[in-house]
């Protein structure tokens, strides 16, 4: 991979909230195709990060630059137009909306940068992808908390992004729905990059080509599956403490 | 917004208007002079509620811009002598420009900042008027000339001091407010709008500019009421410093809340029950105002969702 051209890279990315360097210094770089997953103890700055990525957040100081284009000043909605999608850690839908009119208004996001959207096949298509296509009139506010998951990722799939961030996608998943949920990742990998923050190591491991460790607002390691297990720093910031 | 429920939202309009239509017919000379200005003041109402009701942005200084309607084309008519149809486009207008200005400042605030600037904007509306004592006589405001009565079309003249002929401009502007509202709302930045009042970080984060969405339906709400305002004026002929106080940047808020917030035609209803019942109350008591009150405080603790809110909630899921 290492002739790939990275569709995403920060460079120096720091962003301090008063006196607490919540991201401090971060050199980051994600190749087009990879699952990556962030990894890193509670208050690691793995949100925050993310947050400087998208455009939620402006960063103190540093680049982001994506897809060989600077975005750093570029505020968020630009960038998902651009190609970077983003699901909330808390699930973030219009819950009084149906379950199409949710997806409708991404398809709508994307029917204003690309000409001949068929509105309607796009939304099954994301639908059909989560397995959602059943519950498309049903008030968004009445499904059951993993299917809300469900239709985020619905949502932003049908953004076409680029680049999909899933931050805590399986938080309060059952086990049932966590391995259905991999599949999915696998899925969406195809046809986009992943970049996922998740605490759950099972799902780390069956779906992260490469995995970032982050510790107080820095980058500890970085590497494949295989090397983060090995790595002893590794250990004794995360693996070794009970969550 | 399935096509069924929109076509079951543009016939009830079309009915409404059509019976509003028909009203002129039946109605006696007084109650055509109340339904004259009921329609204005539900013009005013549905600007309000496109901001209230669709972005949801609670604004508490929309009489700036029914003012703005009401000066811009007064003033010209007055001083300037302007034709009526000219100082009409030219008061929409304005009242546009101004909620673009005013909007791209306040926009940059929420919930309770924002009304709190918008309030502000329009104390300072007020007091404009009366600063400039000179052009629009304070308080005591000005009345139009018997010249500037007759509206020039071209084609036709206008006599606005017949009372049809007022109800029937009352009720074209309130059926184009009407339809344009139902058009905007149906379309693709209809939802857009709404998902920006029912969650605006996901909006967000779904590539759309939330700022150049509330902007657009600042721009679109303060234009309506300035084209409310400017029509207040000129079919009534009267320019008072009354209409730019707060008094009137509270009205349009209870006439929406009383009939329904996000509803299309609740500002319509909600004129119709409030103005009405403060017509027959101030027969009865010089106490009206208390018992509007009282009616107010039971319709927020028990009806929430107003009249069509309510309406909607359990009857009819399709209302717009």
């Amino acid at each position: 991979m290492a002739d790939v051209t990275p569709l995403l890279v920060a460079t120096g990315l720091k962003r301090h909230f008063g006196g607490l360097r919540a991201v401090d210094g971060v050199d980051f770089s994600l190749p087009a195709g990879e699952i990556r997953a962030i990894i890193g103890p509670n208050g690691a700055g793995k949100t925050t990060f993310v947050s400087l990525l998208s455009g939620r957040l402006e960063p103190s100081e540093g680049r982001v630059t994506f897809a060989g284009e600077d975005v750093t000043r570029l505020p968020a909605y630009r960038r998902v137009q651009r190609g970077i999608a983003y699901t909330f850690q808390i699930t973030n839908i219009y819950l009084t909306k149906s379950v199409a009119d949710n997806v409708r208004v991404a398809v709508e996001s994307r029917a204003r940068r690309e000409r001949g959207v068929e509105f309607e096949a796009a939304t099954l298509e994301a639908l059909q992808a989560v397995g959602l296509e059943d519950r498309a009139e049903t008030p968004a506010g009445e499904l059951a908390y993993g299917h809300q998951r469900l239709l985020e990722v619905a949502m932003g799939l049908a953004l076409r992004p680029k680049l999909l961030i899933l931050d805590e996608p399986t938080q309060g998943l059952s086990d049932a729905e966590i391995r259905a949920f991999i599949a999915l990742v696998r899925r969406i990998a195809e046809t986009a990059t992943v970049l996922l923050i998740e605490h759950n190591m099972d799902v780390v491991m069956a779906l992260a080509d490469r995995i970032t460790v982050l510790a107080r607002g820095q980058v500890l390691a970085e590497g494949t599956p295989a090397e983060i297990r090995a790595n002893s720093e590794v250990q004794a910031a995360y693996l070794g403490t009970p969550c | 917004m399935s096509r069924a429920a929109f076509a079951r939202n543009a016939w009830l309009v079309l009915a409404v208007l059509a019976v509003l239509f028909s009203l002129q017919f039946v109605l006696p000379d007084y109650q055509v002079l109340m339904a004259t200005r009921m329609m204005l003041l539900a013009v005013f109402a549905l600007g309000f509620n496109a901001l209230l009701g669709y972005v949801g942005l609670l604004s508490l200084g929309h009489a700036l811009f029914f003012a703005c309607g009401l000066y811009a084309s007064g003033l010209t008519v007055y001083h300037f002598g302007w034709g009526l149809p000219a100082a009409f486009v030219f008061a929409v207008g304005a009242s546009a420009v101004l909620a673009l200005l005013i909007g791209a400042v306040a926009l940059r605030t929420i919930r309770v900042s924002f009304m709190i600037v918008t309030l502000m904007f329009a104390q300072v509306g007020a007091l404009t008027v009366l600063y400039f004592a000179a052009w629009t006589n304070g308080q005591e405001g000005l009345s139009l000339p018997a010249s500037a009565r007759v509206a020039d079309l071209g084609v036709a003249t206008l006599d606005l001091t017949d009372a049809l002929t007022r109800y029937n401009i009352a009720y074209g502007l309130l059926a184009a407010s009407l339809l344009i509202l139902l058009v905007y709302l149906g379309s693709a930045r209809g939802r857009i709008a709404t998902a920006v009042r029912d969650n605006e970080g996901r909006t967000e984060m779904l590539g759309f500019n939330v700022f150049a969405a509330k902007l657009e339906m600042f721009v679109l709400s303060g234009a309506m009421s300035g084209a409310a305002g400017a029509a207040y004026g000129l079919l009534f002929g009267y320019l008072g410093a009354t209409f730019a106080s707060f008094q009137y940047s509270i009205e349009p808020l209870l006439f929406t809340l009383l009939g329904g917030a996000g509803t299309l035609l609740g500002p319509l209803v909600g004129v119709l029950f409030m103005v009405g019942l403060i017509d027959k109350l101030s027969e009865l008591t010089t106490a009206y105002l208390l018992v509007i009150g009282v009616v107010l405080i039971v319709l927020i603790l028990w009806f929430p969702k107003g009249i069509l809110g309510t309406v909607r909630e359990r009857w009819l899921p399709w209302l717009m």
